[in-house]
């Protein structure tokens, strides 16, 4: 076991992968020359060559698109988008390129491709470069889409995305990359669609993913100082939703919160609640809440960008009210 | 670094005495049976989208059929080809057999996407057909993919992307093209301009009248032509194809058509006049073709022989489609997703 960084766990993925498979090669802005614009390929042109670390012109439609077509025809890209706001101008290589080609085709093609990059807010970057973009995404069928919350769950799940024969998009944070954490000497592949309880409790179920999950392990520290047990389930994977694992959850707690990154008008909060009132009606004691980010453009101003994303505080809100909600239950 | 294009030459009757005349001849015999089997099946599917039994949207290639087997004429079969959703004469022109592809506009199981694609969408994995694609101008890039896959296993192989004049206004085009001349790929970019990006004309929608000199801004070679003679076609193309293969260059080649029908079967194209479609269809590369083979020698008996065989596939073709069943549900998730499905 060895303690690293995210960033790093990241590109141990992606070199142990290249390492294993000659068709996998990774292709972004700033990927090779400049060690990548997060470091997270840095030392992987020096390793692999200009071959199998292409720098790519600021044109995410095209490169995007040279991803999918190398994908149909056999090999494996990793595909960098220096954030994934930029992936707006090659929504429609995804959407109609690598989530359709197999459908379009009946199953002739396939389109074993990864997409990877940091996600959602980081600092005071403004409204067009704090995107949420996951919520997209994971409504398509023909993707999947993940986004771990540590190191090694990052190494493994990018391992697998590679591996997979199908669109997989991955969603960092940029934030995270800093984050350590423990990672197996020989961290193999994790199965997507596998959620993971990160936190065991009894009181409330908390559902989270990426940086939102470090958010609700602050809440779930405060909460139990007021004697109040949650349990959070780390999605890990959007979709594939493991909704086993969130019902199961929820049936012992009877009562869930989902926390995340992006806006309150539908999205992966308004899945999994959809998922948890038809599947554990009988078991909820209090109506699911969603901690969101506020819906508008991300401002700007520090303290009005903090307002916005979801903070722990907000966490602790909706947990009590949700615990409030079941305890008048109770009394009735 | 990029050349002058040729002027746009009117495509002219060669008069140079062929080398070998009767395999030069069976070669325009083929080319025309394919042009001929095209004409014939888009025909048959005006018929059936007027009886209802093709659905959605239905792009004729009728008038532009020289373009896709001229261009393909000079492929290998392991290369590959991409191109919009006017996709029926270029998978027939790879390969595809009739039925399968009557079978697809059906809407049947039995269709090269088993009823799921429809018109748009033709693949052919078997042949290196991959794809029809409804976005305009997103297949480009794509196109520049499977080149650089080629080039990446130095596999040897080329990819031909079609698309219109309308395709050249959008970021696809421009990133797809910038792209394949930055990283040097083995494909050759044909324009099919067929003077209308659905009804309107080129001089709406462009701020000069060559498409060729978009490659100027990316230091790759052009051409640019009039399609009359398909052999003339098949000739061009070589060029760019041969360039491709052996120097791994992209081309941008312009090749001037004329569609005879409108954009799609709901364009009564009123934004055009009956005297420029006459005039058009007084040059067509088929009827060209029909002739050079009667004036060259092959004689009418064998070209109706040759027409009554297509004939008889077409309608296989259609008898095939009817007959066959259709897609049931269970395969909608299989298509969905390689392996278990992710919900």
């Amino acid at each position: 076991m060895r303690t690293i960084r995210f960033r790093e766990a990241l590109r141990e993925a992606m070199i142990e992968e290249m390492e294993r498979d000659d068709r996998v090669f990774l292709m972004g802005e700033e990927v090779g020359h400049y060690q990548g614009a997060y470091k997270v390929s840095e030392g992987m042109l020096e390793k692999f060559g200009e071959k199998r670390v292409i720098d790519a012109p600021i044109a995410e439609g095209g490169f995007a698109g040279i991803g999918v077509g190398a994908a149909m025809v056999g090999l494996r890209p990793i595909i960098e988008f220096m954030t994934w706001n930029f992936s707006a101008v090659a929504f429609d290589q995804i959407l109609n390129n690598a989530a359709k080609v197999r459908q379009m085709s009946g199953g002739q093609f396939s389109c074993p491709i990864v997409f990877r990059g940091p996600n959602a807010s980081a600092r005071q970057v403004g409204s067009q470069h704090s995107h949420a973009m996951e919520h997209f995404y994971a409504t398509i069928p023909g993707l999947k889409v993940v986004a771990p919350s540590f190191p090694a769950d990052a190494k493994g799940l990018l391992k697998a995305a590679i591996r997979d024969d199908n669109p997989v998009l991955v969603m960092e944070s940029e934030t995270l990359y800093v984050v350590k954490g423990e990672v197996p000497d020989n961290q193999d592949a994790i199965e997507l669609g596998k959620a993971k309880i990160v936190r065991e409790g009894t009181h409330v179920t908390i559902v989270s993913y990426s940086r939102m999950t470090h958010i609700a392990l602050e809440a779930a520290t405060a909460l139990e100082k007021e004697g109040i047990s949650a349990e959070i389930v780390d999605l890990r994977s959007l979709r594939p939703l493991d909704e086993d694992a969130i019902v199961q959850s929820v049936r012992k707690t009877h009562r869930c919160v989902v926390v995340h990154e992006g806006w309150p008008y539908g999205g992966v909060g308004a899945e999994v609640s959809d998922r948890v009132q038809r599947l554990a009606f009988d078991h909820l004691d209090a109506p699911i809440l969603r901690v969101t980010t506020l819906d508008v453009p991300m401002p700007y101003n520090a303290k009005l960008e903090q307002l916005c994303i979801p903070q722990p505080e907000r966490v602790i809100g909706a947990v009590k009210r949700v615990m409030a909600r079941s305890a008048a239950l109770e009394i009735a | 670094m990029a050349q002058q294009p040729r002027a746009i030459t009117e495509a002219r009757e060669s008069t140079a005495p062929l080398t070998q005349p009767s395999a030069q001849l069976d070669k325009l015999a083929a080319l025309y049976r394919q042009m001929h089997l095209i004409r014939r099946v888009e025909e048959e599917c005006a018929r059936a989208y007027a009886e209802g039994k093709i659905g959605g949207f239905l792009h004729l290639y009728i008038g532009q059929e020289a373009v896709g087997v001229g261009a393909l004429a000079a492929l290998k079969p392991n290369d590959y080809v991409i191109t919009t959703y006017r996709d029926h004469g270029m998978a027939l022109a790879k390969g595809m057999s009739p039925r399968v592809l009557m079978a697809e506009l059906w809407g049947k199981k039995t269709g090269c996407s088993q009823g799921l694609g429809g018109s748009m969408h033709l693949f052919d994995a078997k042949n290196n057909m991959l794809g029809g694609y409804g976005i305009v101008g997103g297949h480009i890039p794509l196109a520049a993919g499977v080149a650089f896959a080629s080039k990446y296993r130095a596999d040897g192989r080329v990819t031909l992307c079609f698309f219109g004049e309308g395709a050249v206004n959008i970021a696809g085009f421009h990133e797809g093209i910038s792209l394949a001349a930055l990283w040097k790929l083995p494909i050759v970019f044909i324009c099919e301009n067929n003077e209308y990006s659905m009804g309107t004309p080129l001089s709406r929608t462009m701020s000069v009248e060559d498409v060729s000199m978009k490659a100027l801004g990316y230091g790759i070679d052009r051409d640019r032509f009039f399609v009359e003679d398909v052999l003339e076609v098949e000739r061009r193309i070589g060029e760019a194809v041969q360039r491709a293969r052996e120097q791994s260059l992209p081309t941008l080649v312009e090749v001037r058509t004329y569609r005879f029908r409108g954009h799609s079967m709901s364009d009564p194209a009123k934004y055009r006049t009956k005297d420029e479609l006459e005039q058009h269809k007084k040059k067509d590369p088929l009827f060209r073709a029909r002739t050079k083979l009667l004036n060259d020698g092959y004689t009418e008996v064998r070209l109706k022989q040759l027409e009554a065989e297509v004939e008889a596939e077409v309608a296989d073709a259609v008898k095939f489609a009817e007959a066959s069943p259709e897609p049931d549900a269970s395969i909608l998730e299989s298509t969905t997703y390689t392996g278990p499905f992710a919900s």
